[in-house]
C-alpha cells in the first residue's frame, strides 16, 4: 500500500513467496556484529558543494508542462483530491 | 575495402581524416547493418535519423576543415536511461512511454560536443533492474554470439550494439555490473568508472549511491578514450568529483612489469563460476605473470555479504527514486481515475513491470519504520566491511584481477522465474560498486564458443591503472572484441 504499486490478492502471493526467499538470503547479515562499524551512506568522500547563487536559466512553463499527460490553465491535472461537500 | 562496421574508434578516425570514407558512409553502413541484422539482435528500441543526419553533415564538415576530433563523426548508441532532449527516453519502461527529455544529460552534451554521431537508443532491462535484458519493458534483446541466449544486462541492448557491429561504440551505465557483465557476455571492453568521475546529471535514477555512466568499445584505447571525454566535474550532479577528468589516461599505456594484480580467492573459487571461464581466466593470469605483473593472493572476505548488502541499498534507493513516476508529470497515466490515490495505484499498476515491483516492496520495506535499523542501517555498515576489504587489498595489489561474470552468456529464460539466480549473476561485480571502485571487463577467450571477460577493479580514481593493466592484457594477448557475423 505505501508503495502505490496496486497489487492485486493473487500477485501479493506471487511476490510475498518471492520476497521471502530473498529476505531469507539477506538474513546472513545478521550473522556479523557491526556494532562499532559506522554505515557508509556515500562512498567517495565528497563535502557539500555549494555554488554562487545567482539566477540561472531553467525550463520554460511550457517546456515543463510538455510531457504532461493532462494539464489545465497552464498547470498539471489530476483527479480530485477531497471529495466534493 | 575495409568493413566499415568493425573498426574501432580510431581506426575509424583514422580514416576519417585520411578521406578513405564520410561521417554520411559511415553512418550509412551501420543503418545498413542494423536494418539486415537487429530484427534478430533487438539491440535498439528507437532510432534517431534527426540527430544522426545533422550530426554526420556537422562532422563532415569539421573534418573537412581539418578541426576534427577522435570522436569526430563517431557513431555511438546510447541506452534508453540517459536523457537526450527531444528523444524518447524510457527507461525500458512502459510508465514512461513517450517521454521526451526537455534536456540531454552532461555524459551525452560532451560526447556531442566532442563529435559522436547518435544512431539510436538501446534497450535495457527497466530501470536498468536485471542481468539480462529480458526485464526491459519491450522485448528482450539476443546475444550477437548465439541468438537464443542473453546478452547479459541491464545495458545489453548497448553491449549487443557495439558485439554486432550495430555502432563503434555505446553508452552503459552500472550499478551492479550492468556494463561490465553484458560487455563480458557479449565480448567487447566494458568499463564502469569510479564513483563521482561521471556526472549522472541527465541519466535516469536507479540507485543512486551506485549508479555510473560508462562505455562499450571494441579496445582499451576506445573505452579510455571516451570515458576521457566523459569525465570531470559538472557542477548539475553534487556527487561529480572535482578532480580532473584527463587524469583517466595517466600512463595508461605503459606496461604491467612490477605490477602487483591481486587475486582474490573468494572471486576465484566463486559458488558457480563454470570451469571453462575459470581457465580463461587462469590463461589471462599467465599473460600477465608473462608480462612481468606479479600475481599476488588477496582476500576480501566479506564478498558472500556482498549480495544481501546490494538487495537491500539498491531496491531502498530505487523505491524512493521511483516514487517519482505517479502518472502526473510525465509517461503513462491514469489520470481520469476517480481520485487521486487510485490514480497512482492504476499508474504503478500497468505502468511496472514484476522486477522494478519486487524491488520497490524490497526496499520500502527495508526502509519502513522498525526495519530500518535491522536492514539498512545494517546494510550500510556492511557497506563499510565490503570498502574496507578492498581498502586492505589494495594495500598488497595495485589492481584486482578476476572473472567478471562465473558464467559464459545462459539461455533466454532460464534464470527468469528464479531471482537469486539472476541476483547472483553480479556476484563478482557489485563489489566494486558499493566499494566505489573504477572497473574494466575485456574479452579474454571463450568457454564453450562463447564470449568469456576478465574484470580488472583498482582503486579508486585509478581508472588509468585498470586501463593500463586491460590495455596489457588486451596487446600481449591478441585477444581483441571482434564483430559477430549474425546469420
Amino acid at each position: 500500500m505505501l508503495a502505490r504499486l496496486g497489487l492485486e490478492p493473487d500477485e501479493e502471493e506471487f511476490y510475498s513467496e518471492q520476497l521471502s526467499g530473498i529476505l531469507k538470503h539477506i538474513d546472513r547479515l545478521q550473522q556479523l556484529d557491526t556494532e562499532a562499524i559506522p554505515p557508509t551512506a556515500q562512498v567517495v568522500q565528497v563535502s557539500n558543494p555549494l555554488r554562487e547563487d545567482v539566477p540561472r536559466p531553467g525550463l520554460s512553463q511550457e517546456e515543463a508542462l510538455a510531457n504532461a499527460p493532462a494539464t489545465v490553465n497552464g498547470m498539471f491535472r489530476v483527479p480530485s483530491i477531497q471529495e466534493e461537500a | 575495402m575495409t568493413d566499415l562496421t568493425e573498426l574501432t574508434i580510431n581506426e575509424a578516425a583514422r580514416h576519417l581524416r585520411m578521406g578513405s570514407f564520410s561521417a554520411a558512409d559511415l553512418v550509412t553502413a551501420h543503418i545498413e547493418r542494423i536494418e539486415r541484422l537487429d530484427h534478430h539482435v533487438k539491440a535498439f528500441l528507437r532510432f534517431t535519423p534527426e540527430l544522426w543526419e545533422k550530426q554526420a553533415d556537422e562532422a563532415d564538415r569539421k573534418i573537412k576543415a581539418g578541426e576534427g576530433g577522435p570522436l569526430t563523426g563517431i557513431p555511438m548508441a546510447v541506452k534508453d536511461v540517459l536523457c537526450v532532449r527531444g528523444v524518447e527516453t524510457t527507461a525500458g519502461s512502459k510508465i514512461l512511454r513517450g517521454f521526451r527529455p526537455p534536456y540531454t544529460g552532461t555524459a551525452v552534451s560532451r560526447l556531442f560536443e566532442a563529435g559522436a554521431v547518435m544512431l539510436g537508443v538501446t534497450n535495457c532491462d527497466e530501470f536498468a533492474m536485471g542481468s539480462s535484458t529480458e526485464n526491459s519493458g519491450y522485448f528482450p534483446t539476443h546475444n550477437p554470439w548465439s541468438l537464443d541466449r542473453v546478452p547479459g544486462g541491464s545495458s545489453g541492448g548497448s553491449a549487443a550494439a557495439v558485439a554486432a557491429g550495430e555502432a563503434i561504440f555505446s553508452l552503459g551505465t552500472d550499478t551492479g555490473g550492468s556494463i561490465r557483465q553484458p560487455a563480458a557476455l557479449c565480448g567487447v571492453v566494458g568499463m564502469k568508472p569510479t564513483y563521482g568521475r561521471v556526472s549522472r546529471y541527465g541519466l535516469i535514477a536507479f540507485a543512486s549511491s551506485l549508479d555510473q555512466i560508462g562505455p562499450f568499445t571494441r579496445s582499451v584505447d576506445d573505452a579510455a578514450l571516451v570515458l576521457s571525454v566523459m569525465a570531470g566535474n559538472d557542477p548539475l550532479d553534487a556527487t561529480s568529483s572535482d578532480r580532473p577528468g584527463k587524469e583517466v589516461l595517466n600512463n595508461y599505456g605503459g606496461d604491467v612489469k612490477g605490477m602487483r594484480l591481486g587475486v582474490p580467492r573468494e572471486y576465484y573459487d566463486v559458488q558457480g563460476v563454470e570451469p571453462g571461464v575459470k581457465a580463461a581466466i587462469d590463461n589471462a593470469i599467465k599473460v600477465l605473470r608473462d608480462q612481468g605483473a606479479e600475481i599476488v593472493d588477496v582476500s576480501l572476505p566479506h564478498t558472500d555479504y556482498g549480495l544481501a548488502v546490494y538487495y537491500i541499498i539498491a531496491p531502498a534507493e530505487c523505491s524512493s527514486n521511483l516514487a517519482r513516476f505517479d502518472g502526473v508529470r510525465y509517461g503513462m497515466s491514469e489520470v481520469d481515475a476517480p481520485n487521486i490515490t487510485e490514480a497512482y495505484m492504476q499508474t504503478r499498476r500497468k505502468g511496472f513491470g514484476p522486477e522494478v515491483r519486487r524491488r520497490v516492496m524490497l526496499g520500502t520495506y527495508a526502509l519502513s519504520t522498525g526495519y530500518y535499523d535491522a536492514y539498512y542501517l545494517k546494510a550500510q555498515k556492511v557497506r563499510t566491511l565490503i570498502k574496507r576489504d578492498f581498502d586492505e587489498a589494495f594495500q598488497k595489489c595495485d589492481a584486482v584481477i578476476s572473472a567478471t561474470s562465473p558464467t559464459v552468456a545462459f539461455p533466454l529464460g532460464a534464470k527468469t522465474q528464479d531471482p537469486i539466480s539472476m541476483y547472483l549473476c553480479d556476484v563478482l561485480t557489485l563489489g566494486g560498486n558499493l566499494a566505489g571502485l573504477p572497473g574494466i571487463s575485456v574479452p579474454c577467450g571463450t568457454s564453450e564458443d562463447l564470449p568469456v571477460g576478465l574484470q580488472v577493479l583498482g582503486p579508486q580514481w585509478g581508472e588509468n591503472l585498470v586501463l593500463r593493466v586491460a590495455r596489457a592484457y588486451e596487446q600481449a594477448s591478441g585477444v581483441k572484441a571482434e564483430v559477430a557475423s549474425i546469420v
